[in-house]
């Protein structure tokens, strides 16, 4: 069986046909939606790293049904910045050096720009809370902590 | 001529700076196309059924139920691989697809296309196999000499164009390598203080993020082209091409965006099996595995058992060393051959040792495969030889800085294979630069930092901290002979009248940030700020592995060599049009070393392009002799040294470090915060070794295969880092630099050990460390 699912995408309304009823909303937004930006590394919701938004929630795409995504206002890295000029948080994550292989990435941006939104100036130890859920295997974390810094600095 | 420091200096993003990255923007905007993310019309998923067995006899495959599911276009097993039946790094004995017998769970047995990925997953599911189970090799001590000993292979591979001189086979046994180092005289000698230790590291997995994927497109010469993460294009091809009896040139891959490496992507995964299937099909196909597939589908870190023994005068002199090293290299061969090249010649570390008696012994057993991990088989010997020194320190006396600055090699120094060291060693500087740094405070009392974090049952009042030490030393490049070279072609053009540099090689950007330092390279030596890195494929020749910290110093340097010839060319043409003369390109601009700037580059590029490929090798160097282990098996070696300072709540057997300070040697810091990265990530995942990383093997069989049992470091358990680089140029090396990406890697992970000795007072003889290991021990006390 499959169904129809439709949704907001980064300000969009999305369709996706033909969906199998047991895809998740990260595979639906990944093979079907063309937003790949929000990556499959582990798929069981320990890596952080297909992190989005879900109606202002921060959730791990690869742990929602498609089906449960059915009309919700979705937001992936594909839509942090305005189109024109990245959002604050990608510029910092360039400037600080806080990418390498970069797959960790999209779920960070999303993860730390939550965080900014409710605290505009986070202590280190709030940063690393916030962070627990998002793994990276390149960095050791520090130029991660540097970008987001910044970006609060950036931001008052 | 060569170009003066002040050009390189002169030209912006050159080297020595650090330039953002050209895939940063693609990269924090979801536009970087990763090998899972790529996406065809028509094309079809493919999936992989596995053995659930570690060792059993094949009795019989039957496909048709699974060709009976709707959507299902191809189900493919060992009769239907169109060339050589094993493949293999070094030595070709791994099947593309099982036969007869499998040696480890996961290896791959049918491979299918399907429409959909569940389809094919399901579709897998329902090839009937009917295995007679063997009872599996899983002790490498057993492996190697036990009367009860099977071999794991009957026969012995075939040697591939990679085989090291010294890397036999034994024909009717599970020794894959036995590298023996005798150096001075070390059965006769004794030593006044003698300290014995038997040391033993789990297997690490290298978990990169970014899952074996890729896609395969066939092509209408018959051939394919393959989109894939990996580490060394032209390897992976040569392999494809014996496996698909296709001609190279009918093989034609393109890097896709690679999610990390750490060495996982050396062999091969999904490759051969999404061309069969494409080749198959007549469709695009796409393979992406799963984490729990990931586990099965690369080789991990060789566990490896030590036993070490340190002989030194009353002042710590060391006199001899004795060690046996034995490292469990699974199934298949991959890279095992090299690692115990690595763990023999360097097992001793950093030190002046007058005389050593190693063995080291890479085995067959039917564990998981092992094989290529940053570190290289230099970061298990490290746990061993630096739990050795802080012994010894304790047993004459001194501190662990001071046994180590004591016996430190340095410029000049002999190793145990014979070799001189022949460029800055500064060992005993890295030491005394970590021991004059600041220690961080008391034990924080902010409960999200101490062990255990919110989950901890206490408030500290078992916490104890303590301090420890370690260096390491890793070979850079490709040893023991092996013909290491990198091919760069690299043009000049007017691009709307601007001198605009096309760099291109087909060596991998792993996240490393090469990309950046060939752009740097190419704007130091020719003057042009608009440099384009092309993306890496098989159109040019080979740019070697991205591995053993190599591709900076060698692609580096054949990116260097190849603008070299173009500046040569350039020149001739100013010669032609300002009069003989020397000149040097700055910023856009043609000097005359006499009279100054004489026009753009551009003027000498209005009668075309300028291009150039050249090859670039490293020095040569020397297999090891077999029962000796004596030669100049080395290009390079890099030095990196950690103090770990850690809380360990002895009573719970809870470890935080709460700080890892490091100094690192790199000859020449191309571009300082891309080496900085290199060391926090590396020092991590020597951390993650140290306390919690280990893939758990019982019987032949994975017990933890995915991220909610494979643990490794968030980043609540890395703590800040202090950092020093020191810049001591190699003379040998292009710019002087010395490769960065492993030695970070070693000595994190003895430090930590070192720290948590020191805090809870347990002889600690295992990595990773336990809560058990602490607290079982507190307990006898």
């Amino acid at each position: 069986m499959t169904i129809r699912v439709t949704m907001t995408v980064n300000g969009e309304p999305l369709t996706a046909d033909d969906v199998w009823e047991g895809e998740s909303l990260l595979h639906v937004l990944r093979e079907r939606l063309g937003l790949p930006g929000s990556k499959n590394a582990c798929e069981q919701g320990e890596c952080g790293s297909c992190t989005v938004l879900l109606g202002g929630e921060v959730v791990c795409a690869c742990l929602v049904g498609a089906g449960q995504a059915e009309g919700a206002d979705i937001v992936t890295v594909e839509g942090l910045g305005d189109g024109e000029q990245l959002a604050t948080i990608q510029q910092t994550f360039v400037a600080a050096g806080a990418v390498q292989c970069g797959f960790c990435t999209p779920g960070l941006l999303i993860t730390a720009f939550d965080l900014l939104n409710r605290d505009p100036d986070p202590s280190d130890a709030t940063i690393r809370e916030a962070l627990a859920g998002n793994l990276c295997r390149c960095t050791g974390y520090e130029k991660i902590l540097d970008a987001v810094r910044l970006a609060a600095e950036r931001a008052r | 001529m060569t170009v003066s420091t002040e050009v390189r200096n002169r030209t912006a993003g050159g080297i020595g700076e650090s330039p953002v990255r050209p895939d940063g923007t693609f990269k924090v905007t979801g536009q970087f196309a990763y090998s899972s993310d790529l996406w065809m019309d028509g094309m079809l998923w493919g999936a992989t059924l596995r053995s659930p067995h570690p060792r059993a006899r094949i009795t019989s495959i039957d496909v048709g139920p699974a060709l009976k599911l709707a959507g299902v276009s191809a189900v493919l097993t060992h009769d239907d691989v169109p060339g050589e039946k094993v493949y293999g790094l070094e030595i070709a004995d791994q099947p593309v697809l099982a036969f007869d017998e499998v040696r480890y769970q996961g290896e791959p047995v049918v491979i299918v296309a399907a429409d959909h990925p569940e389809t094919a997953r399901r579709a897998a599911a329902l090839v009937v196999v009917d295995y007679e189970v063997v009872e599996p090799v899983t002790d490498p001590r057993e492996a190697v000499g036990h009367p009860d000993w099977k071999p794991v292979h009957d026969e012995p591979g075939e040697r591939t164009a990679m085989s090291r001189d010294r890397a036999p086979v034994h024909p009717h046994g599970n020794i894959v390598r036995h590298q023996r180092i005798r150096f001075g005289d070390p059965d006769a000698v004794t030593a006044d203080v003698v300290v014995q230790g038997d040391y033993e590291v789990g297997m690490q997995d290298q978990a990169f993020l970014g899952p074996e994927s890729g896609l395969a497109v066939p092509a209408d010469d018959g051939g394919v082209d393959l989109y894939v993460a990996t580490q060394w294009l032209h390897v992976d091809r040569r392999q494809m091409s014996g496996a698909l009896a296709l001609p190279e040139e009918k093989i034609r891959l393109t890097l896709a965006g690679v999610g990390g490496a750490f060495g996982a992507r050396e062999d091969l995964s999904m490759q051969v099996h999404a061309c069969m299937l494409a080749l198959r099909t007549g469709r695009p196909v796409k393979m992406v595995y799963s984490r729990e597939e990931s586990f099965f589908g690369h080789v991990h870190r060789h566990p490896a058992l030590m036993r070490y023994e340190h002989g030194a005068d009353r002042d710590g002199r060391l006199v001899y060393v004795r060690a046996h090293i034995l490292l469990d290299g699974g199934a298949y061969t991959s890279s095992t051959p090299a690692v115990v090249g690595n763990a023999s010649t360097l097992g001793v570390g950093p030190y002046d040792v007058p005389n050593v008696g190693m063995d080291c012994w890479g085995v067959y057993t039917n564990n998981p495969p092992c094989g290529a991990m940053r570190g290289f088989g230099a970061v298990q010997a490290a746990f061993g030889y630096e739990s050795q020194m802080d012994k010894l320190a304790a047993a004459v006396g001194l501190s662990p800085v001071e046994i180590r600055t004591l016996n430190a090699v340095s410029e000049g120094s002999i190793l145990p294979t014979g070799q001189r060291i022949d460029s800055p060693a500064p060992v005993a500087e890295l030491m005394h630069r970590l021991d004059a740094m600041p220690l961080p405070g008391s034990v924080d009392q902010d409960i999200r930092l101490l062990p255990g974090g919110v989950s901890n049952t206490t408030h500290g009042e078992g916490v104890r901290r303590g301090v420890g030490y370690a260096v390491g030393i890793k070979n850079v490049g490709f040893s023991e002979g092996f013909d290491d070279y990198s091919t760069a072609r690299v043009r000049i053009e007017l691009v709307g009248d601007e001198p605009s540099v096309l760099v291109h090689t087909a060596a991998v950007e792993v996240g490393q940030g090469l990309v950046t330092v060939q752009a740097q390279i190419a704007r130091s030596e020719l003057g042009v700020e608009r440099v384009t890195v092309a993306a890496a494929d098989t159109q040019v020749g080979s740019g070697g592995s991205t591995s053993a910290s190599r591709q900076t110093y060698v692609t580096g340097g054949a990116v260097r060599a190849g603008c070299a010839a173009v500046r040569s060319s350039l020149f001739e043409r100013a010669a032609a049009r300002y009069g003989p003369g020397e000149f040097r390109l700055v910023a856009g601009k043609v000097e005359s070393l006499v009279d100054g700037v004489v026009g753009d580059i551009a003027s000498l590029l209005l009668d075309g392009p300028v291009e150039h490929t050249v090859q670039w090798r490293h020095r040569p160097t020397q297999p090891l002799d077999e029962a000796t282990g004596r030669g100049n098996a080395h290009v390079q070696w890099a030095f990196c040294a950690h103090r770990a300072v850690v809380d360990v709540d002895v009573e719970l057997g809870l470890i935080r470090v709460v700080e890892l300070a490091c100094v690192q040697d790199v000859g020449k810091a191309m571009n300082p915060d891309a080496v900085l990265g290199q060391i926090h990530g590396g020092s991590a995942q020597g951390l993650g070794l140290a306390v919690m990383e280990e893939v758990q093997v019982v019987d032949g069989k994975l017990r933890n295969p995915s991220f909610t049992d494979y643990l490794m470091p968030t980043i609540m358990d890395m703590p800040p880092m202090r950092v020093e680089v020191l810049e001591l140029a190699d003379p040998h090396s292009p710019y002087g630099l010395r490769g960065v990406g492993e030695p970070p890697t070693i000595s994190s992970t003895p430090a930590i050990v070192a720290a948590v000795r020191a805090a809870s007072g347990v002889d600690l003889k295992r990595v990773p460390i336990r809560p058990e290991h602490l607290v079982a021990a507190a307990l006898c006390h």
